[in-house]
């Protein structure tokens, strides 16, 4: 068997500690991936929208959905990603994650922000030893477009900013033009480059068009070492859907079966509410199974999300919904 | 880690009389004979309602009453019975969530698909035959064709409202008019739709409703003054009923039984055939007459497409059927479930390797577990004949032609599945399939604008599109 250190294209390979070994011959030239990839068992879409619509009819209530509501929370990652970020609007989505309820003790942090790079430093300081980690995206966010140094610098800065968890975008570009080796060797690069940092590739499905694409990033980003998969920046309409999600739950489920390790997913993106973060809980449950069910292996990329759980979660503790004023906007 | 908390529909909505009577002219009338029938919630075995056992003489006086209402109903324009027929899936829609409930209650189906499935499928039907009402010279069997008269119905228990539907709509839509006698173990949403008959002010007489077991069905297909005889059921009841109309002027269309081939090829998507092995044989608990009960998988993908499968069964969630979360309900009756064991065991006697995923049994009720079995020979009982459960015979084969060969070798001919991504092999198939109905990747899909029907031992005659209407009308 080929291992990957032989193509020379992971850099420091020696840090690609999670690059799958059974599958790493199938990274050897764009024709092996290619062949890989289309080699996979297709989707079909009327099936997965038909799966996963079925799946949005479960009736979660009472104990479960209180349950399901402090999950959800655990998974979120408390995101803002805009131009008019600042240090001032950073610190105080900060106090949110790690107290999304001043006035209930009981409501768990969320599992991490999500920033850009040159706002690593002000989340990490204003989460200090909390255990909200700290994620940014990177690699020229959201489009993509630059070159692999460009992508690498990007990543390092945010590393060495004290990012824990890197937000990387696949070169859509490239892999609609059938050029998965540029795109399975960014995704090398930029895992070499986060060292022991958690490395999310998102395959922005919104930009894929089928769920044959999605399958095949999905598998193209796991076999180039991605530690979770992630469906969307956010930027881009549609963002996460729940027959995409499924279809990357399936992937990553099949992955741990082939390569014998174990992937994360992480829909982002218009998970705006209770019903739809249960849904999610729900497709993940029914899927890869409950070992996925976990802010270590699960994540909802969200913003607005947080505030209608909390909301869901003191109605089903007191009876009754306050009004919107008594949630706090950061 | 995340179970799903008992989320029941409420069955408060229905109001399930202690007792019921017959349907005849519009009224309810007690049977003239003193048999009465019990109907059971197959999910705890409680007795839902005692229910009158139609003799011969109430299967006239219902005929009659059949007879001089085709005056009225056939006389009248087709707008006019349409704007009859819409309301009735008016009501239908208005009283879905109340007519699914007693569904399942009566039934044991999961809620889920009497809500999702059965009843907006019941509406379906008769919103689309109401629209053929004033259009049957456009149908294409000729400038005014003409209803037959009284249509006799006896339709099974397994899609009792809508199996209902299949044959009251088209009737009505055409002019006819019905004596229908649902199954005796799922009276409850007939005698529900009699109500929605007077609901909706439909001349009395053009609906009448007897309820009874295989007695009053034979007195209802064997009364001489019945012109049509519509009959859903088991291939068995249907040769009765074919032998008892031979050589009379009746017209009959059968839908029998079924023993349909799901047939999986190697470059199929593999996620979503899994589902649709799942809907083809789990759905409604099996009782299915086009169930996809053999699997004909392609050996090179066996294996895979196998271990997928049964890890999609483990989370098949099993047991009230009134919970929406539930995927598999009860068994009808004690009889059914006793003919599922039977056929089973006989499957393992033969040499087929039987398996179940971990599945808790409820104390009360009729249930089974879903069952695949592996290393089934074309010789096998459970291969040949039809077990109506949640029962899957798994066979394989290496090439098209072989998969053909074993989907035809069946004396039933209802329904078929492919799965496959290539178009051309998809066409190969579906043009060498003696089946009335061949999925393409899906199964137990249906639509009312869909003709459904067998071949051979599965009956004659189709329901549902333009094709169904030619049952109803004198060509």
């Amino acid at each position: 068997m080929v291992s990957l250190e032989s193509f020379g294209l992971v850099g420091d390979a020696g840090a690609v500690s999670t690059t799958t070994a059974p599958l790493a011959e199938v990274a050897a030239s764009n024709s092996t991936l290619r062949a890989f990839l289309h080699g996979l068992p297709g989707v079909d879409r009327v099936g997965a929208d038909a799966r996963a619509a079925m799946l949005s009819t479960r009736s979660i209530k009472t104990t479960a959905k209180k349950q399901a509501i402090d999950l959800a929370i655990r998974m979120v990652d408390l995101t803002t990603l805009e131009g008019a970020d600042t240090p001032g609007k950073v610190k105080a989505m900060c106090a949110k994650a790690v107290h999304p309820d001043p006035t209930d003790s009981s409501v768990p942090s969320v599992a991490a922000v999500c920033v850009y790079p040159d706002l690593v430093a002000t989340a990490v300081q204003a989460l200090g030893g909390s255990g909200v980690k700290v994620a940014s995206v990177a690699t020229a966010f959201p489009s993509g477009r630059s070159s692999l140094d460009v992508k690498v610098a990007d990543t390092a800065l945010a590393v060495a900013a004290g990012a824990s968890e890197i937000d990387m975008v696949i070169d859509r570009g490239a892999f609609l033009a059938g050029d998965y080796l540029t795109v399975f060797e960014q995704i090398a690069a930029v895992k070499a480059a986060c060292g022991s940092a958690h490395l999310k590739v998102i395959l922005e499905t919104g930009e894929l068009s089928t769920y044959d694409n999605v399958r095949r990033a999905s598998w193209l980003a796991m076999i180039a070492g991605a530690d979770f998969i992630k469906t969307s920046t956010g930027k881009v309409s549609p963002a996460a859907t729940l027959p995409v999600t499924l279809v990357m739950l399936e992937a990553v489920r099949d992955f741990l079966r082939t390569a014998g390790r174990k992937v994360g997913v992480k829909p982002a993106g218009g998970i705006r509410t209770t019903k739809d973060a249960i849904k999610y809980l729900v497709l993940v449950n029914e899927t890869a199974g409950p070992d996925w069910l976990d802010p270590d292996w699960f994540r909802l990329g969200a913003s607005s999300l947080l505030n209608d759980l909390l909301m869901q979660r003191q109605k089903m503790a007191t009876g009754r919904y306050a009004g919107p004023d008594y949630f706090t906007l950061d | 880690m995340f179970e799903y908390a008992p989320a029941p529909e409420s069955r408060d909505i229905v109001d399930i009389k202690p007792s019921y009577g017959l349907f005849i002219n519009g009224e309810w009338v007690e049977p003239l004979g003193e048999g009465r029938d019990k109907t059971v919630n197959p999910a705890s075995e409680e007795v839902l309602a005692e229910v009158a056992v139609a003799g011969e003489a109430d299967v006239d006086r219902a005929v009659q009453a059949a007879r001089k209402a085709f005056t009225v109903w056939s006389a009248m324009p087709g707008s006019e019975r349409a704007k009859y027929i819409f309301r009735i899936a008016r009501i239908i829609q208005e009283r879905a969530r109340e007519l699914a409930v007693l569904e399942s209650l009566d039934n044991g189906k999961p809620i889920r698909e009497s809500r999702d499935v059965d009843l907006p499928l019941v509406a379906a039907h008769f919103f689309y035959y109401a629209g053929w009402a004033d259009k049957l010279s456009y149908a294409g069997f000729g400038p005014s064709p003409q209803p037959l008269g009284v249509a006799g119905q006896v339709i099974p228990w397994n899609f009792p409202l809508l199996m209902l539907a299949w044959k009251v709509a088209p009737a009505l839509a055409c002019g006819n008019t019905v004596v229908l006698k649902p199954a005796e173990t799922t009276p409850l949403t007939a005698l529900a739709f009699a109500e929605i008959c007077r609901q909706a002010d439909l001349p009395p007489g053009v609906v009448n409703i007897v309820t009874g077991a295989g007695s009053t069905g034979a007195a209802v297909v064997a009364h001489p003054d019945v012109d049509k005889v519509a009959f859903t059921g088991s291939t068995e009841v249907g040769r009765l009923i074919a032998r008892s109309v031979a050589g009379s002027r009746k017209k009959v269309t059968l839908e029998l039984g079924g023993k349909a081939a799901n047939i999986v090829f190697e470059d199929a998507a593999l996620d979503q055939a899994v589902e649709g092995i799942v809907n083809g044989i789990f759905f409604n608990q099996g009782h299915v007459c086009c169930a996809g009960s053999r699997l004909l998988v392609q050996e090179s993908v066996a294996e895979e497409l196998l271990d997928a499968l049964k890890r999609r069964l483990s989370t098949l969630r099993l047991g009230d059927p009134l919970d929406k979360n539930t995927d598999i309900g009860a068994i009808n009756s004690a009889a059914q479930l006793a003919k599922i064991r039977e056929l089973s065991d006989a499957g393992e006697a033969e040499g087929a390797e039987r398996w179940s995923p971990a599945c808790p049994i409820p104390d009360k009720g009729f249930w089974f577990p879903p069952t695949v079995f592996t290393g089934v020979a074309q010789s096998h009982r459970i291969a040949r004949e039809e077990i109506f459960g949640p029962v899957l015979s798994v066979l394989t084969f290496r090439t098209p032609a072989e998969a053909v060969e074993k989907a035809n070798n069946t004396p039933y001919g209802l329904s078929a599945g492919v799965w496959t991504e290539k178009g051309s092999l998809m066409l190969w198939m579906a043009s060498r399939l003696r089946a009335g109905v061949v999925w393409s990747n899906t199964f137990n899909k249906f639509d009312p604008t869909s003709p459904f029907g067998g071949y051979k031992e599965s009956g004659y005659g189709r329901e549902g599109g333009r094709h169904g209407l030619e049952a109803y009308l004198a060509v």
